[in-house]
């Protein structure tokens, strides 16, 4: 579907995350189902997104998390509450290609469980199987207790200050740091003696220094809530049979081609895409040209009743069209006939 | 959002420009404000990498950091800044006013009028969005616990003069912008979405170049073209036409542009340390100037944009004419500035880290009580506000059709007159509700009786009639006066007085102040 010359893109936490945020967004599910470059497809589209990273803002996030685990691990360990981790095994798991590596680090994670003691694992590679196609995830570290218990490590180079962080950038943390728990779940499951802790360990900078502070942020609201969003999420499979035949996103085809095949899979747009998706700026050009009022805001739609083109919602409110006795439109028709009242009034116009 | 609000973007949709929100001002706008448009360094917390600031439109004061890493360039950057910042503040310090206010006699605990000053008028700061303001009070957190030489001779990284100063005013200016209806330190970017409505929606109305497009757009363009060009149009260089805002910069700038100019400064600043003797340092040295000099003027151009928006956006909201009641909230602010000046002046440390028990109470009810007034204060002031209130049933307007002559029955009757009146819109009325009108800038108030029928109503006037047994003259409105009464109260009084923190008991006191004035955590390179 990507076409045979292109390497699928690997899901990742992130892409889970907002995935799961928006899961009646079919468009955005078979794309990276598929492994569809989003943003190279954007660009053939011809609305492309700014995307990547500040080399400062990466190299920063790079030295930070290299400080953090400096030292064979200790710093982490003193993080986590451990003063003298005695026999801290850090296990190499290196291996060869995604599917291995998820393999080495299951190993690794129940040697650790048997031999009950402290271990670091460092970018861990687990798999989890997302509307029917294979995701694989690495977070930053996983540290396994010699009780059996597993906890997610999260690295981030947004400041800690005063012992507080923004609060946007924790709950996107909590958010990906929760598809890591789920997918360690799936390991715990297969191994005896183990479990994973709901709740992260999250390291930062304190204040304005490069040196790291920690606080353990309690992900069972966001696990919860992905969990049941990914277990709703139309599988792959379905919404492919849905495509009109020989429907493609090979990006060497011609843009009128991609259209068409971009077209014939729903989307469901809404703002707060612009910040979690490649595609945001075509979705929302398509979703203005119907006058879908989602594309001002998800909270539209509830006063609006079954008002959903802002042509409708005019005409209603103008008189045009609608049925009075509908409480929606009375409640336009007033607020319109305030409105102008207002404005008269104050001479505008 | 109501549904006025929603009408009004979707007629900006329809129009392809944005549509009125507001009929006055609601913001009070000084005559010569000090705007700042900053930049940071991506991934780092509190290391700027330039700012444009000044009150003149046509001279902004350029101020770079060649290298954001380097902590001698970024106190330089700081002691600019406060160079720039201080004398602008402190030029209003001392232009006061007399004023004379209550308080308790500390000796004989009675009630006394004091003097007391006021500023005549107060600093006003100006960025260009959200983002802006947050990066004020993260600056001023930064820099209130640096210590100078003269403070701590010990310190390791002594701080330049002024900047731990700067730092107490920029929190200052930071933690007043949290009080709604403020306008000490704006937002170009919510000052413009308080008066008008774009065809998009609410985030991405925190872009100020897009935001600015739907309002202003280009003669022949609409209002959408214009904000998607302002957002996403790049030129051949592969740089965004509209560069952000800030204080975030855009990654194509950083990679392509100003990482590559910081390493060139990098390489010769090597060189020159490295020169052997005093010829070779200054080749090196006028080198240096030149790598610099190119930094400088690629940060201009990120800011350059931004800060024509900013007075863009000071000028439309400025054709705006000044609600009545704005210049009471400025008051307000003019208090908040003139206490802050007292606390620097009679050398009290700066501000915690996070506010003790108590303060946060005080603030907590205060900003509750000003969101309240805002409320009010903005419906009284806006016809436009005031129909968003009507629709919501918490006010109406109408004809006073009848007014019959009544008296209290107590035993120096009082003045009650009923009026019968006439209104088409649906307030939510039940026995006794009280409502207000303005009379002459203060509140009337006056109770619902009954109705009469559909849309007719009694009302019974309950103050502001004099002492006399006849109503004094023109409190009382006549048949056929057009009336605005609100359900809500015009004048906000806060809940219950909390106790003094002395009195404050310990149970709701919290755990004691702690280490307020200590300094800051540094290492010897606090960057990676």
């Amino acid at each position: 579907m990507r076409g045979p010359a292109a390497r699928p893109r690997p899901l990742d936490a992130r892409a889970l995350a907002a995935l799961a945020a928006n899961p009646g967004c079919k468009r955005r599910a078979l794309l990276d189902g598929a492994g569809v470059d989003k943003g190279a497809l954007a660009a053939a589209l011809g609305s492309p997104m700014a995307s990547g990273q500040s080399q400062f803002a990466f190299m920063r996030g790079n030295a930070f998390e290299a400080r953090v685990k400096s030292d064979g691990g200790a710093e982490l360990m003193r993080l986590l509450g451990v003063a003298d981790p005695t026999g801290l095994q850090l296990p190499d798991l290196s291996a060869a290609g995604p599917d291995g590596r998820a393999a080495r680090t299951a190993l690794a994670l129940r040697e650790a469980t048997t031999a009950k003691e402290w271990t670091l694992l460092d970018h861990p590679m687990l798999a989890l199987e997302v509307a029917g196609s294979p995701a694989y995830l690495e977070p930053d570290a996983v540290v396994v207790h010699p009780d059996g218990q597993w906890t997610v490590v999260e690295i981030k180079s947004f400041p800690m200050i005063d012992a507080s962080a923004d609060a946007a950038k924790v709950g996107a943390a909590a958010r990906q740091a929760a598809v890591y728990v789920l997918a360690l779940e799936q390991v715990a499951a297969r191994t005896e003696g183990a479990q994973v802790a709901q709740s992260v360990l999250l390291v930062c900078p304190k204040d304005f220094s490069n040196l790291p502070t920690a606080s353990v942020v309690d992900v069972r609201k966001q696990l919860s809530v992905t969990r049941r969003q990914l277990s709703r999420l139309t599988r792959v499979e379905d919404i492919a049979a849905t495509l009109p035949q020989g429907a493609t996103f090979d990006l060497e085809r011609s843009g009128d081609e991609l259209m068409a095949a971009v077209d014939s899979v729903s989307a469901a747009y809404a703002p707060d895409c612009l910040a979690a998706c490649e595609m945001a700026f075509h979705c929302r050009a398509a979703a203005r040209t119907d006058g879908d009022i989602s594309a001002l805001g998800r909270s539209l739609r509830g006063e609006l009743g079954g008002l959903t083109t802002g042509s409708a919602v005019l005409a209603a409110a103008r008189g045009e069209a609608g049925d009075p006795r509908d409480p929606a439109v009375a409640a336009l028709r007033r607020a319109a006939a305030l409105r102008a009242g207002a404005l008269e009034a104050a001479g505008c116009r | 959002m109501s549904l006025i609000t929603t009408l009004a973007r979707l007629e900006a949709v329809e129009s392809g420009r944005a549509s009125p929100l507001a009929t006055v001002r609601h913001r009070q706008l000084s005559e010569h404000p000090l705007v700042l448009v900053p930049l940071t360094t991506a991934g780092e917390a509190g290391a700027p990498l330039g700012a444009l600031i000044g009150t003149d439109r046509q001279q902004p004061r350029l101020l770079t950091v060649a290298q954001p890493r380097d902590r001698e360039l970024r106190f330089a950057f700081l002691a600019e800044l406060a160079d720039a910042v201080l004398p602008y503040l402190e030029a209003y310090g001392d232009d006061v006013e007399l004023v004379e206010r209550n308080a308790t006699d500390a000796e004989s605990g009675k009630r006394i009028k004091e003097e007391v000053e006021l500023c005549a008028d107060a600093p006003q700061l100006i960025v260009p969005g959200r983002a802006g303001i947050d990066f004020v009070r993260l600056l001023g957190r930064s820099m209130r616990f640096r210590r100078t030489v003269e403070q701590d001779p010990d310190a390791a990284y002594p701080a330049p003069p002024h900047v731990p100063l700067l730092g107490r005013w920029l929190t200052h200016y930071g933690e007043r912008a949290r009080v709604p209806g403020s306008s000490l330190l704006l937002a170009a970017t919510d000052l413009l979405n308080r008066h008008w409505a774009t065809g998009q929606s609410s985030l991405e109305d925190q872009h100020l170049g897009a935001l600015l497009a739907w309002i202003d757009p280009a003669e022949g363009e609409s209002g959408a073209q214009a904000a998607l060009r302002a957002e996403s149009y790049r030129d051949p260089r592969g740089q965004l036409v509209c560069p952000p805002a800030g204080p975030a910069t855009d990654p194509a700038f950083d990679n392509r542009l100003l990482a590559p100019a910081v390493e060139a400064y990098d390489r010769v600043r090597q060189r020159w340390q490295a020169a052997q003797d005093g010829d070779e340092a200054d080749s090196w040295m006028g080198e240096l100037a030149i790598a610099e000099r190119e930094i400088r003027r690629l940060l201009r151009t990120q800011m350059e944009p931004t800060w024509h928006s900013v007075w863009r956006a000071i000028d439309l909201a400025r054709e705006l004419p000044e609600g009545a009641r704005v210049a009471d909230r400025w008051t307000r602010d003019r208090w908040s500035f003139t206490a802050h000046r007292d606390r620097v002046r009679a050398g009290e440390p700066p501000q915690p880290r996070r506010d003790d028990a108590v303060t946060a109470a005080r603030k907590l009810a205060s900003r509750e009580t000003a969101q309240a007034q805002l409320e009010a204060q903005e419906a009284l002031d806006d016809p436009l506000v005031l129909a968003g209130r009507r629709l919501s049933g918490e006010a109406f307007i109408g004809e006073v059709t009848d007014v019959v002559m009544a008296w209290s029955e107590s035993k120096r009757p009082a003045p009650r007159p009923l009026l019968t009146f006439h209104t088409d819109d649906r307030p939510h009325l039940g026995e006794r509700t009280k409502v207000y009108r303005s009379l002459d800038g203060k509140p009337q108030s006056a109770e619902f009786v009954r109705y009469e029928t559909d849309g007719v109503l009694v009302l019974r006037l309950t103050d502001r009639m004099g002492r006399a047994k006849d109503p004094a003259e023109g409190s009382v409105p006549e048949k056929g006066d057009r009336i605005a009464w609100t359900l809500f109260e015009h004048d906000q009084r806060g809940g219950p007085k909390l106790p003094d923190p002395e009195e404050t008991p310990w149970t709701h006191g919290g755990p004691p102040g702690t280490d307020a004035e200590s300094p800051d955590l540094i290492t010897p390179e606090d960057l990676l």
